[in-house]
């Protein structure tokens, strides 16, 4: 409810719902706002560049004949445009985003700040080595900080995402087995793994076969010894697991995995639960990737970019990819190519254009440097503490699938929604209505209706009591049976459900101008 | 620490709530003895100030363009990227948001993705094109795994004009599959026919315009070749500034452009992170790679913009999926949607025509110094020229004698004698007239 005046000057309660049509089509503040293609004039643009005098043209007889079709707009035209539809974003600035797997916490601003230093954001890859002794050493600090962090003798730095990552340990372990002599064809991934372990297997030519889980949600260790054999590539785990919770027989399956002759992988998409409590490379891990965009918060940008170092153990270390920076005098030199004398000619290939990600890797130093040894060591307990102040102001009205003590996210199933005409999805869509984001849904696989909800190290006591709080009343209003405020929300969004069959069905992935008769009406 | 909002009493009761004694008991699950009790050796926090001093000081060991007459390209370019293009994609609802898994409250990234879309397609003459990827050179490679799958071929041939970098991220991601590339030899003539190397089990024909040395081709009869005998002609861009000026491969018969992005929007930063646009004809969509943004409606009827094809994707279809691909390069695409919706037609066709002008001046100015000679016959704002000596020893003379004039051949081509003597020189509109000046007076001296 809100107030207004009725005439003899008092306040009059009215219902928030509705209101009249206006004429511009917009609500207040919010602005119902075309796409560029709608705005504008072909001639106008937002930017003013020196004249070009008259000259022959060296183009081999391909200059561009036609215009391209973009729009033309000032700068106070594009300005508003993208203020405008920003406001249609959640955002972990305004509001929790406790969406599981992702690590949404803050993003601080020192990082951007640094990143955009001239001395770093107007560094050429090819410029010489001597020239770039400031950006070597950034990214030989990293390494060393990340090597220490876990316990691994040995980092690859290029992998520009986690998947990326992935494919990175997995093309050391394959070319490890080829260096061996070895044909495995098969790697081992549980069922509630991300859907990038088993993509990025089959990338590397494995055939993807599933590990079963435990009652309690882990690996099913006898079930893993049984499949174990010469066949067996290696197997790819997540830990903390998808489930959010530590594989606690981890050192017996390192142990099992290399007694059969394979690898272990691990996906480090969870670091920032146990970062500073445990090394991986106390685990017995052979590999494992590090999404800088989510434990060392670089931001996720609506969609990357990100970074995946992957830390490697002896056995993977001499296969990692080029090109690798390498201390020599008193500097640091990129090893780019098997020409290098400094190369023994076993790197897998080359992962991607240049060296890495060079604005990812200022952040996340930035980033680790803020926080230091102590800090970060707070920030994964934190992260593990807010998500069991989560499942234990939750656990009386949601229904938790494995019991105990979580790491840094909290699973809940949809059996507490059984009967209620209330699903997972209007969960969290109903959520939307409540200010925050919803979190993952239906992911992992292993439970049914799956809401995986990670509050990060970022949010406050106060931040977590609210949130626990609305949860709580929509469990209320589930199990009441008001199912009409979930089956409709969200209500209180940019917009209400979109028609996700349409989209697919009916593909309109580009604007297109208006047909010419329409256009000329 | 700043950044965690928790004080010891907060903590205290948070864990009595719970219904533990300590932290620790939530970490029960780790093994006993691979738990750390002492901090790790690495320093402890330190404040902002503290922490922008040490950065400030690696990056002041760097040798910036912002300060030093700047003539490197080979496949990142330094344009200038307005003011407001770099403000707006700080704005937190951008910076600070996930991929708009759920649409109703992302719909700013969702229409940006739309519209980023559409430019990459408008600009390559292409039908439609996906949200982005890491980077040109993966793109390419993505780009030669969808030729396999459409056209169930499993050989690629790379033109000897391709970046050698985009070569061998091509054949590291094919090492471990089904399919493979062959590189044609180095292209140093420019005369090299790979309408030859074409046959039956050809799934694409990768080739770079303009190439690694700066020159321009037709396509059009490659583009022929490749469809008489069923294969497809994949398109590589890498300076994205060049399609203001010159014929967009869509409209010489490319059926996949892969292209390096960063040209709009985004800095160099030492090479990453940067932006791989991938566009291809609406008959082979549903083989693309990567997220793809599409128009629908909501349960109002209102226009509004979802993640669509969804099934193509790693997340839905595991090993089956067309990539692994899952973060992509959202924010550097913001940046381009941004500084292209600046530019506009008039602007971006003007940029290009303004780097074409600066290339060819710079071109004939230093062809006319002794010990020059300019390569190319073709190019768009990049170009080669062959020294009378040693181009690895001129750049590092140049480079201590404060100029960051180019990229010699042989650090992209290692191993090639013929590579010895060329260097690979870039211009953009960011180069000033003295500039100029002082890599003349400088190439004069070093050739001298």
């Amino acid at each position: 409810m809100s107030q207004s005046r009725d005439k003899s000057g008092g306040l009059k309660l009215i219902e928030i719902e509705g209101g009249p049509r206006t004429h511009s089509g917009h609500r207040g503040l919010d602005h119902e706002e075309p796409l560029i293609f709608e705005q504008g004039a072909p001639e106008s643009t937002g930017v003013d560049l020196p004249e070009v005098g008259d000259f022959t043209d060296r183009l081999g007889g391909l200059a561009r004949q036609g215009p391209t079709g973009l729009p033309g707009l000032s700068e106070p035209e594009v300005v508003r445009h993208f203020v405008r539809i920003s406001r249609d974003n959640h955002a972990i600035d305004m509001a929790m985003y406790p969406l599981g797997s992702c690590t949404m916490k803050h993003n601080p601003r020192l990082n951007e700040k640094v990143a955009r230093l001239a001395g770093l954001a107007e560094v050429h890859p090819l410029q010489p080595p001597e020239t770039a002794q400031g950006a070597l050493e950034l990214i030989d600090t990293l390494a060393h900080w990340l090597i220490t962090l876990t316990g691994m003798p040995a980092v690859a730095m290029s992998p520009a995402a986690g998947a990326h990552g992935e494919l990175c340990g997995m093309m050391c372990i394959r070319a490890a087995l080829d260096a061996r002599g070895e044909s495995r064809q098969v790697v081992l991934v549980p069922e509630s793994a991300h859907g990038t372990n088993p993509a990025t297997a089959a990338m590397c030519g494995y055939r993807v076969e599933a590990i079963a889980a435990d009652p309690r949600g882990r690996v099913d260790v006898a079930a893993l010894a049984e499949r174990l054999g010469p066949d067996v590539a290696g197997v790819m785990l997540t830990n903390p697991n998808t489930c959010g919770l530590f594989e606690s027989d981890i050192v017996e399956i390192a142990r099992l995995v290399h007694a059969a002759g394979g690898y272990f992988y691990c996906d480090g998409a969870n670091f920032n639960a146990i970062m500073g409590r445990v090394r991986p490379g106390d685990l017995g891990i052979d590999c494992m990737h590090i999404n800088l965009h989510k434990t060392f918060s670089t931001p996720h940008g609506g969609g990357g970019p990100g970074s995946g170092p992957v830390v490697l153990s002896e056995a993977l270390a001499p296969f990692a990819p080029r090109p690798y920076v390498i201390r020599e005098g008193d500097g640091f030199r990129l090893v780019e190519s098997e020409h290098d004398p400094a190369d023994d000619g076993r790197a897998f290939g080359r992962l991607k254009g240049f060296h890495g990600q060079m604005g990812m890797f200022i952040r996340a130093l930035t980033y680790m440097m803020s926080h230091g040894a102590d800090g970060l060591r707070q920030a994964a307990e934190d992260a593990v503490l807010n998500a069991n102040y989560v499942r234990a102001g939750l656990e009386d009205v949601m229904s938790l699938p494995f019991p105990g003590p979580c790491m840094h996210e909290v699973l809940f199933d949809d059996a507490s929604l059984k009967d209620t005409g209330v699903t997972t999805l209007d969960l969290a869509k109903a959520m939307i209505d409540e200010g925050v984001h919803p979190m993952t849904m239906y992911f992992p696989l292993v439970v049914h209706g799956a809401m995986l909800i990670e509050p990060t190290d970022s949010e406050s006591k106060a931040s977590l009591d609210e949130f626990i709080a609305l949860m709580r009343g929509l469990m209320a209003d589930a199990a009441a049976g008001d199912v009409d405020r979930f089956e409709g929300a969200p209500f209180h969004a940019p917009r209400r459900r979109l028609d996700e069959t349409r989209a697919a069905r009916q593909p309109v992935l580009r604007w297109r101008p208006p047909a010419p008769a329409e256009a000329a009406e | 620490m700043r950044y965690l909002p928790h004080n010891e009493g907060e903590r205290a009761a948070m864990l009595a709530a719970i219904g533990v004694g300590g932290i620790d008991d939530l970490y029960v699950d780790v093994p006993e003895d691979v738990r750390l009790d002492a901090l790790i050796d690495l320093p402890a926090h330190q404040g902002e100030l503290e922490v922008e001093r040490a950065i400030a000081g690696l990056a002041a060991k760097n040798m910036s363009a912002a300060t030093s007459p700047f003539f490197i390209g080979a496949g990142a370019y330094r344009h200038h990227v307005p003011a407001s293009a770099d403000h707006l994609i700080q704005r937190s609802e951008f910076l600070t948001a996930y991929t708009p898994y759920q649409p109703e409250v992302s719909q700013g990234t969702l229409k940006a993705l739309f519209e980023f879309q559409t430019q990459v397609a408008m600009i390559t003459g292409m039908d439609v094109a996906n949200a982005s990827m890491y980077d040109g050179a993966t793109s390419t490679a993505e780009a030669v795994l969808m030729a396999a799958r459409v056209t169930r071929r499993k050989r690629a041939v790379l033109s000897g004009g391709l970046h050698p970098q985009y070569r061998d991220v091509v054949q590291t991601m094919l090492r471990y599959t089904e399919f493979s590339a062959d590189g044609a030899a180095v292209d140093f003539a420019g005369d090299e026919d790979l309408a030859a190397l074409i046959d039956d089990d050809t799934a694409c024909v990768v080739v770079q315009n303009p190439d690694v040395f700066g020159r321009l081709r037709d396509l059009s009869p490659l583009a022929e070749a490749a469809h008489a005998k069923g294969a497809l002609l994949v398109a590589v861009v890498n300076e994205i500034v060049s399609l203001g000026a010159v014929v967009p491969p869509g409209d010489m018969g490319a059926d996949i452009v892969a292209a390096e992005g960063q040209s709009l929007g985004n800095p160099l930063t030492f090479g990453g992170p940067h932006l791989g646009l991938f566009a291809c004809r609406d008959k082979h969509v549903r083989q693309m790679p990567g997220r793809l943004c599409g128009e629908t409606v909501d349960a109002a009827g209102r226009r509004g913009f979802v993640l669509t094809l969804s099934t193509r994707e790693q997340h839905i279809r595991r090993e089956k999926a067309t990539s692994n691909i899952c973060t992509s390069s959202g924010l550097c695409g913001l940046a381009f949607t941004i500084h292209l919706a600046l530019l506009g037609d008039v602007g971006f066709r003007h940029l290009a025509r303004l780097n074409h002008a600066r290339a060819v001046a710079l071109a004939d100015r230093l062809a006319a110094l002794p010990g020059v000679e300019v390569v190319n016959e073709s190019f768009f704002n990049e170009f080669t020229l062959r020294l009378s000596r040693d181009a690895g020893e001129v750049v590092s003379a140049l480079a201590a004698a404060g100029v960051l004039g180019g990229v010699p051949a042989a650090r992209l081509f290692p191993g090639e004698a013929a590579a010895a003597n060329l260097l690979i020189l870039a211009t953009t509109e960011t180069v000033s007239d003295g500039d100029v000046d002082r890599l003349e007076a400088g190439l004069k001296e070093v050739l001298s």
